[in-house]
């Protein structure tokens, strides 16, 4: 609220909105600098790397099963009645993968991950910015952003691509259910055509997303738990914050890698 | 040990500290007095180089630590260890883990030095049966004596106490303040902030009295007693503040007359 009850005018107040945007993005990128900096320079806390390995990886490994199950189901029932009309079901499987490798399975598995890793980052990091465990470490002659942000980043960076791996492959497992079971396809056609339908290009562009999900996922929820202000109202804020902000660079940066590859691939 | 010149220093648009000097000899038991957002916790802060001020030096050591980069300024930290308000125990490690922490991260020693100067720190605080409990399950007085534990287990040669005996009971109050004396006697250069009296006299080689982001008073306890400063004898003894001070029911134009009335006045059971 302005002082005195003196309303600000618009031009003024985008201004100062435009400047704090410009901080924010200053700021993340002293800290994504700053982490992965870290991942080259030592200590490199392994014990830390493998706790977070555990759970982001082995943690995430139900959810995005269950995503990558449902979402080949779904395309399989859905391409069945697109492709019906030009009598051309059994080429649902290319249809399948192809989706699932280069867009559904890293942008679904990034989504679902962003959703149960990152907010979890966030809330952590945040309880410790609030409660005085970041100055502690500090303190302690700990530097937090490697403890904390670079051995988080290295966790998502390895994980996030096999999680994805592992999405794309249960999805296309659902859809074969589909097909064989609701669409009678033969196995050997859905497979054949499946595979058919990768190209090389399809598997690096489905590995390079997932890496560049990683890393919004870890950067952006360590910045959200970095920046809390607030005490406990403002760990909800910033666990908020992390999945939202993660979700939209995710899409954006996805439409991004995607017209990259359309143009040089 | 610790010298604070002319130190300045504002938080966003609020100026926390004006122009405060003093300094912490070796051995000293230094207190820190004011009253809450007066600016001495952001004292202690300065000294770890958790802030840094906008003008003025602090030395720590004989080094000036007022321009060191974060990874310089780790080496400094490594000399002084500070017990937190709220002690800030890392929730996902245990106690035990906890006070072994700078150690294992220094990674000098071997584990069973480790655990074995663990387990002495927490012996000295009385708390040598809880190696294994996670900080959730400790009470406000055990969270501080781990604090100070992990304090002590680190080797550093001083030790900053952020309201050491805040919101404690009388005998936990009283542990804290007999924990300090002891290592106050073992010549461990220690500065405590607090705005508890009795520990501070108790404690207190040289003490100082922070209001509004001033120096107010710099002296021994004796001194600080005798002191007939106006503001040092409001912070001292407040019921002998002139009476503008005590809100009055219409000095902001507001009568609380409604309020005091549905306070007295017998609510009606349906």
């Amino acid at each position: 609220m302005p002082k005195d009850g003196v309303v600000m005018p618009t031009s003024l107040n985008l201004t100062a909105r435009f400047f704090d945007l410009l901080l924010i993005v200053q700021e993340f990128t002293i800290l994504s600098v700053q982490t992965v900096a870290g991942l080259v320079r030592p200590p490199w806390y392994l014990r830390e790397i493998m706790l977070q390995l555990d759970r982001i990886g082995v943690g995430s490994l139900f959810i995005v099963m269950l995503t990558g199950l449902f979402t080949g189901m779904v395309l399989a029932l859905q391409g069945a009645v697109q492709l019906e009309p030009y009598g051309a079901t059994m080429y649902v499987s290319r249809l399948i993968s192809e989706s699932v490798v280069r867009e559904l399975g890293p942008v679904l598995a990034a989504l679902m991950i962003a959703g149960r890793v990152g907010t979890g980052i966030a809330s952590e990091i945040a309880s410790m910015q609030v409660t005085e465990q970041i100055d502690a470490l500090r303190a302690e002659g700990t530097d937090p952003i490697k403890k904390l942000a670079t051995t988080r980043l290295a966790a998502c960076l390895i994980m996030i691509p096999l999680l994805t791996i592992i999405t794309n492959c249960i999805a296309i497992l659902g859809g074969w259910l589909v097909a064989r079971l609701y669409l009678a396809i033969d196995s050997y056609f859905y497979w054949t055509w499946a595979f058919e339908a990768i190209q090389l290009d399809d598997i690096v562009q489905g590995l390079v997303k997932p890496l560049v999900f990683g890393f919004i996922i870890a950067m952006v929820s360590c910045y959200a738990g970095f920046s809390t202000k607030g005490g406990t109202a403002g760990v909800g804020v910033s666990t908020t914050q992390s999945m939202v902000y993660s979700s939209i660079l995710i899409l954006a940066s996805d439409f991004l890698i995607t017209k990259f590859f359309m143009a040089f691939a | 040990m610790i010298e604070y010149a002319n130190v300045w220093l504002s938080l966003g648009d609020r100026l926390i500290l004006k122009d405060v000097s003093f300094s912490v000899q070796p051995g000293e038991t230094r207190v820190i007095l004011g009253g809450s957002g007066s600016g001495k916790t952001t004292l202690l802060r300065l000294a770890l180089g958790l802030y840094r001020p906008d003008k003025g030096t602090i030395t720590v050591v004989g080094q000036d630590i007022t321009g060191l980069r974060e990874r310089d300024l780790f080496q400094v930290r490594q000399q002084m260890a500070m017990v937190f308000q709220d002690a800030a125990l890392f929730d996902s490690l245990s106690v035990r883990e906890n006070v072994g922490y700078r150690l294992w991260e220094q990674g000098l020693l071997s584990d069973e030095e480790i655990e074995q100067k663990a387990l002495e720190s927490l012996r000295f605080v009385g708390l040598d049966d809880i190696l294994d409990k996670m900080p959730a399950e400790l009470s406000g007085g055990m969270r501080k004596r781990v604090g100070i534990a992990r304090a002590l287990a680190s080797g550093a040669k001083t030790l900053l106490y952020d309201e050491p005996t805040a919101g404690l009971d009388p005998i936990n109050t009283c542990v804290i303040g007999r924990l300090i004396l002891r290592l106050k006697t073992m010549g461990v250069t220690q500065v405590v902030v607090t705005h508890d009296l009795d520990t501070a006299y108790r404690v207190a080689d040289r003490m100082i009295l922070i209001i509004k982001g001033r120096l107010a008073f710099d002296g021994t306890p004796d001194e600080l007693r005798a002191c007939d400063q106006p503001a040092v004898r409001e912070f001292l003894d407040p019921s002998s503040m002139p009476s503008e001070w005590t809100p009055s029911p219409n000095s902001n134009g507001i009568s609380d007359e409604p309020l005091l009335r549905s306070i007295a006045s017998p609510r009606s059971v349906s």
